[in-house]
């Protein structure tokens, strides 16, 4: 159906709205890119990890060293995609092959249950509840390990979803051959139809990724936020997200330039897992 | 297209091998540590939630007292965020489901624009607000400036929910209303929309659920500030951003924080609940 004699005001307001939504992207990447220009014109963003010190509201030397919180992002970051991705998996198989009808929508339920938990109460529950009990083995408390268990329940809820998901639209026939085949339940699962959904479980990771990479409130709570490279998993680590939330209140000119960078800098991230989840699901429709 | 294959059932495959219980544990755990979360979050909020502390301001800094001037901020931002997306949400749905062919430019831009949106973490999304709305357009920190970087925020969402509804009507209506010389604008306008409304409630309430747990984006658009609010020009903290200041920086606030946790969780609860059963009401499936 072509559109035919249309009123040409009605159509115009209609089209300047979708390009309203267009320019919000714009105006996005244009504000962080241009509050940034400062540190970008003057220092580079190659200071963020040349610098050796982390000391943006200097007036006579001004260093830009963000290494420390770039560590912390990709520490905590991986460290919740390697806690949550098997557990994860595991979770989708449970609920797809070897739960009952009831015990499969309860899982589910709690899954859509925990999906929609705000981040700073996970944070709140990280602090008070995982934190204790960290400092009982190794003080302070206040950790990368605490940062990466509150992440990795908040980007579980996208894993098993997703795959979940996936293995439920594997096609009958790929199970129904391998039964004929002889082989055993475990196997069908993880050698067969596992592997075969392997696009969406990269998908599922890469997304899971992008929302552990972004997420400022819970690591903002439970990891001290100590600006020092960690060496263990009980050392204080602060994210990128979380220095930007602490600093932005009082930060002013170069400072505030450089909190917009590293902002750009976590654009730039995940603009690279989306390309990479384009490539993977691109390759699934040809 | 031809009929969807059977679904497989292992489970007739005879026994579980005994590997299955590593997936059984997993998903045992993940329940244990859900039911841990909630016990702790009922058990140490439950004694303080009650009507007083529903109607009272808060007082020492939050270790005291209720959460009303929070609320009313909360509702603030809500409805200024509402007032920008619902509009410009609406009508680029129509756009996008009803008035656009497949190759239209503007169209797939669009998608691929909200798309992007969708991922921009909402840290970024709360240093453009506090560049754009705060500063650029000189709003200050403010409910306004916090309603409209929630609005950008849950556009996506929205949008995309409608659309799903849009797409959901038959085509034969539009047929019907085509053959009896209606102009596509008035047929999506007068036709489909109506027929769409269970998916825009379903998309204004996802999204509610959406601007409410926010917290990042808020501390530096609308503010820390505690008291009733008097214009959408006052700073004003949302129920999370309470949450977060409690916790973080209040040294004995954590039974107040688990209580306005507490009282927001029950309202997103109930808040996913109308949206799914609207949607399954009527055959879809929440976008994710």
């Amino acid at each position: 159906m072509t559109p035919r004699s249309d009123r040409p005001v009605a159509l115009f307001v209609l089209r300047s709205c979708a390009l309203g939504t267009i320019t919000i992207l714009v105006l996005i990447v244009a504000f962080v890119v241009g509050e940034s220009v400062d540190v970008l014109r003057n220092a580079g963003l190659s200071r963020l990890w040349t610098d050796p010190t982390w000391h943006p509201a200097s007036k006579t030397n001004p260093t830009f060293g963000a290494v420390p919180m770039i560590v912390g992002t990709l520490f905590a970051t991986a460290g919740a995609v390697v806690v949550a991705l098997p557990l994860g998996l595991l979770c989708a198989v449970f609920v797809n092959y070897h739960a009952t009808h009831t015990l499969r929508r309860l899982v589910n339920g709690v899954i859509e249950l925990l999906a929609g938990i705000p981040s700073v109460v996970y944070g709140l529950w990280g602090l008070t509840t995982l934190v204790p009990i960290i400092a009982m083995i190794r003080g302070p408390g206040t950790s990368l390990l605490a940062g990466i268990l509150v992440l990795a329940l908040m980007i579980l809820p996208t894993i098993v979803l997703l795959i979940d998901q996936a293995l439920r639209e594997q096609p009958a026939e790929l199970a129904l051959s391998a039964a004929a085949l002889g082989l055993s339940k475990s196997r069908i699962i993880w050698s067969v139809l596992v592997p075969s959904a392997w696009r969406s479980i990269g998908t599922a990771s890469l997304l899971a990724t992008a929302r552990a990479l972004g997420e400022t409130m819970a690591v903002l709570l439970v990891c001290g936020n100590a600006i020092k490279t960690p060496t263990s998993l009980f050392d204080s680590v602060r994210t990128l997200t979380a220095n930007i939330a602490l600093e932005m209140a009082y930060a002013m000119d170069t400072h505030r330039s450089a909190l917009f960078a590293s902002g750009l800098l976590l654009l730039g991230l995940v603009g690279l897992l989306i390309a990479g989840i384009e490539l993977l699901e691109r390759r699934v429709r040809t | 297209m031809t009929a969807p294959s059977r679904r497989f059932d292992p489970r007739g495959l005879g026994p579980a091998h005994p590997s299955s219980a590593v997936s059984v544990g997993a998903a045992a755990a993940v329940l244990a540590v859900f039911a841990w979360l909630c016990f702790d979050m009922v058990r140490q909020g439950v004694g303080v939630v009650d009507w007083q502390f529903l109607v009272h301001e808060p007082s020492d800094a939050g270790r005291a007292g209720g959460i009303a001037p929070i609320l009313v901020s909360t509702l603030w931002i809500l409805a200024v965020c509402l007032a920008a997306t619902v509009p410009l949400g609406l009508l680029t749905s129509i756009y996008l489901a009803e008035l656009t062919p497949r190759d239209d430019v503007v169209g797939r831009i669009t998608r691929r624009s909200l798309d992007a949106l969708a991922a921009v973490p909402s840290i970024v999304f709360g240093l453009f607000g506090n560049a754009f709305f705060a500063y650029g357009l000189g709003l200050g920190l403010s409910i306004l400036s916090g309603g409209l970087t929630l609005a950008c925020m849950i556009l996506p969402l929205f949008i995309r929910t409608v659309e799903l509804g849009l797409r959901a009507v038959p085509a034969s209506q539009r047929d019907a209303a085509h053959a009896l010389g209606l102009r596509p604008i008035a047929i999506a306008f007068r036709v489909v929309l109506p027929q769409a409304t269970p998916a825009i409630v379903a998309g204004l309430v996802l999204g509610i659920g959406r601007a409410l747990a926010e917290t990042a984006a808020l501390i530096f658009t609308s503010g820390y500030q505690t008291r009733f609010p008097t214009s959408v020009f006052d700073s004003g903290r949302s129920l999370s951003v309470h949450i977060f200041d409690l916790g973080a920086n209040i040294p004995g606030g954590d039974a107040r924080a688990y209580g306005s946790a507490l009282v927001l969780v029950a309202i997103l609860f109930l808040l996913n609940r109308i949206a799914t059963s609207i949607l399954r009401l009527f055959g879809l499936e929440a976008p994710r």
